[in-house]
């Protein structure tokens, strides 16, 4: 902490609402700012970390090393994390205004998006959300159920959160034993009788949102066979102007991917992963359950770099005994605060939030809450680095009063029957988790109720 | 498969790639970055983050480029890490005009 003018006065108090990448890069960015200032992150779940624990994939656990860097922000002395606390349920807004100078709001986005068509609730037809949030443990989705003894399984949608859908349908339960995927998930995918995976884009294949690194291992998944449809890989004129700019290079790179896929020898596998382009769901069939799902064929329209897919009246069928649709997450509101519905988001500016274009006072966002549920796990620190820039520039302006901080907290959730988790309560599930997990030759075993989370505070 | 800063930084040095890094692996002296691939995660935010297509995964790299593998290793190890962004350089915009970006 630096030695500025105000370095005897009372420290700010800042609460940070939920411990995803975005939250931690911003209690990162406040604790190595100027200011005196103590941080308060609340976080739901008894754990940290947000989607980097129940959103990465357990076969990527190059990508879970950010953990690191927050572990090193969570044992910083002006630093307090308080898990199993929910706003909303636990504490209010105006509970965090009271004790805080500052809330920066960085809930994330964890509600799915539908496709809004007939059929979509039938028995069979899942989220992407759910089916991650399973495999990774997240208490809230512990108890779906997936018919694995399906054969054909239809992902709609090409980003990579598809991807990891597609890949963790597809890969041989052998290759997960060892990584931290749950217990339930292992079982439920060794018996799974999956063929055939179908992944759907509803514009083309320079449109794919795949990131190249992750597009090219879905084709090296053993005793898999990825296969275009060749005929769907014919580029119009606006694509190919796409393809020619000089930054594209994503997108070019996807593409030679995809034509390497067209060559491949379809014989072989055990299982085949189909990409098809340029269709869009309009209804899921069957009796009881989902049998089919009916497809319109799409033609790409406007100019390039924002062709849209618009229907036409060809259409196809695809059997298929389960549906995933994998077409982006979304915030919800948060109660009393203005929520920009168009684009999901908390109204804000910079991160600053809003209403109409009046700041208001004291509330920052950061994070997918704060521009829409993309970008990885670094886009959130450029962006909670933007939130923190302006809270910082704000915040003398705020408030001269005395804060309890984290104290106050405490004497409000004192009140209720919460169960607060504290880091160091963290730090004994943590190794609670590794520990069952070596058993196995597992990098962890995830608890996955919350139960199981807070017994673990009693041994 | 390690990123690697190859010569598209030199007379640029955007830095846009510093702060969406999630692992603060960039390194600097003051003609251009180098990532650490010790640590490093792979994630490949960086590589769409510069304005000027310095960054490459190693197995996208051209071969003409791969000297730079070694020469992130050595400076990267004997530089301090660059965490905030900072003016390009002076040369950056005529630079980045030169390279047709
Ligand atoms: C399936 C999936 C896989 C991904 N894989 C990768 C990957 O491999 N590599 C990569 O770079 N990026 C990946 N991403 C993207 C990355 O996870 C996100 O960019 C990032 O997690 C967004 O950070 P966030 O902090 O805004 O939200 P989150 O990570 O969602 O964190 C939000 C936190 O807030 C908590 N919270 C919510 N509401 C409340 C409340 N009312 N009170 C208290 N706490 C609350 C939540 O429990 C959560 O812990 C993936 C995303 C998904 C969905
Ligand atoms: N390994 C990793 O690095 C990793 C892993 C997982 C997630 N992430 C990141 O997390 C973010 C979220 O990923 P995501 O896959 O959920 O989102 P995404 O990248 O935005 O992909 C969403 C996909 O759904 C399609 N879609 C949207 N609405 C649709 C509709 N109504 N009908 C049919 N298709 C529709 C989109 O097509 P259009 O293009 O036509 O809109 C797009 O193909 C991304 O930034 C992603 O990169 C990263």
């Amino acid at each position: 902490m630096s030695n500025q003018d105000n370095s005897h006065d009372p420290p700010y108090h800042v609460a940070i609402v939920g411990s995803g990448p975005s939250g931690f890069y911003a209690a990162e960015a406040l604790l190595r700012s100027d200011l005196d200032v103590r941080v308060s992150m609340i976080e739901r779940l008894p754990t940290p970390y947000g989607l980097v624990r129940s959103g990465v994939a357990p076969d990527h656990p190059k990508l879970k090393q950010s953990i690191l860097v927050y572990d090193k922000i969570a044992r910083h002395e002006n630093f307090n994390f308080l898990g199993n606390v929910e706003l909303g349920r636990d504490v209010s807004i105006a509970d965090l205004q009271a004790t805080h100078h500052a809330v920066v709001l960085a809930c994330g986005a964890h509600a799915d998006r539908r496709m809004d068509i007939p059929g979509e609730d039938l028995e069979g037809s899942h989220t992407a959300t759910e089916f991650v949030g399973w495999y990774n443990g997240h208490p809230d989705y512990r108890d779906k159920k997936f018919d694995l003894s399906q054969e054909v399984a239809v992902v709609v949608g090409q980003g990579n959160v598809a991807a990891d859908v597609v890949r963790i349908l597809a890969k041989p339960v052998d290759e997960l034993r060892h990584t931290d995927i749950t217990e339930h998930a292992l079982e439920a995918l060794a018996q799974s009788k999956i063929r055939e995976i179908h992944i759907l884009g509803r514009r083309g294949p320079a449109q794919a949102k795949f990131t190249a690194k992750e597009l090219r291992e879905l084709g090296s998944i053993t005793n898999t066979n990825a296969s275009v449809n060749a005929q769907e890989c014919v580029l119009n004129d606006q694509s190919k102007i796409e393809l020619e700019a000089k930054t594209n290079t994503n997108a070019v790179k996807n593409l030679e991917t995809f034509r390497g896929f067209a060559e491949q020898d379809t014989s072989v596998g055990r299982r085949e992963i189909k990409f098809r382009f340029c269709l869009s769901p309009i209804a899921l069939k069957g009796q009881e359950r989902v049998q089919e799902i009916l497809l319109a064929r799409n033609r790409l329209e406007g100019p390039a770099f924002s062709q849209v897919a618009q229907s036409t009246d060809e259409t196809e069928t695809i059997s298929c005994g389960l549906v995933f649709r994998s077409i982006g997450y979304r915030s919800v509101p948060l109660p009393g605060l203005p929520f920009d519905f168009s684009s999901g988001v908390l109204s804000n500016i910079e991160g600053r939030v809003v209403d109409g274009d009046q700041p208001l006072r004291g509330l920052y966002v950061t994070g997918w809450l704060k521009r829409g549920a993309n970008g990885i796990i670094g886009t959130n620190r450029a962006d909670s680095i933007e939130t923190i820039k302006n809270l910082r520039a704000d915040i003398c302006d705020l408030t001269i009063e005395t804060m309890p901080g984290i104290h106050g907290l405490l004497s409000i959730l004192k009140e209720s029957d919460v169960k607060k988790v504290t880091f160091s309560d963290w730090q004994k599930i943590d190794s609670a988790e590794i520990e069952r997990g070596t058993a196995k030759g597992k990098p962890r075993e995830k608890f996955t109720r919350i139960d199981e989370m807070l017994d673990q505070l009693d041994r | 498969m390690a990123h690697i800063v190859t010569d598209n930084c030199k007379l640029c040095r955007f830095t846009e790639c510093v702060e969406i890094c999630p692992v603060e692996c960039f390194h600097a002296d003051s003609e251009q970055l180098y990532i650490d691939p010790d640590v490093c995660v792979d994630c490949s935010a960086c590589i769409p983050a510069c304005p000027v297509n310095a960054i490459y995964e190693v197995i996208d790299m051209p071969d003409d480029k791969t000297p730079w593998i070694a020469i992130n290793v050595e400076r990267s190890r004997a530089l301090p890490v660059i965490s905030e962004k900072q003016d390009p350089l002076p040369t950056a915009e005529e630079h980045r005009a030169k390279l047709g970006f």
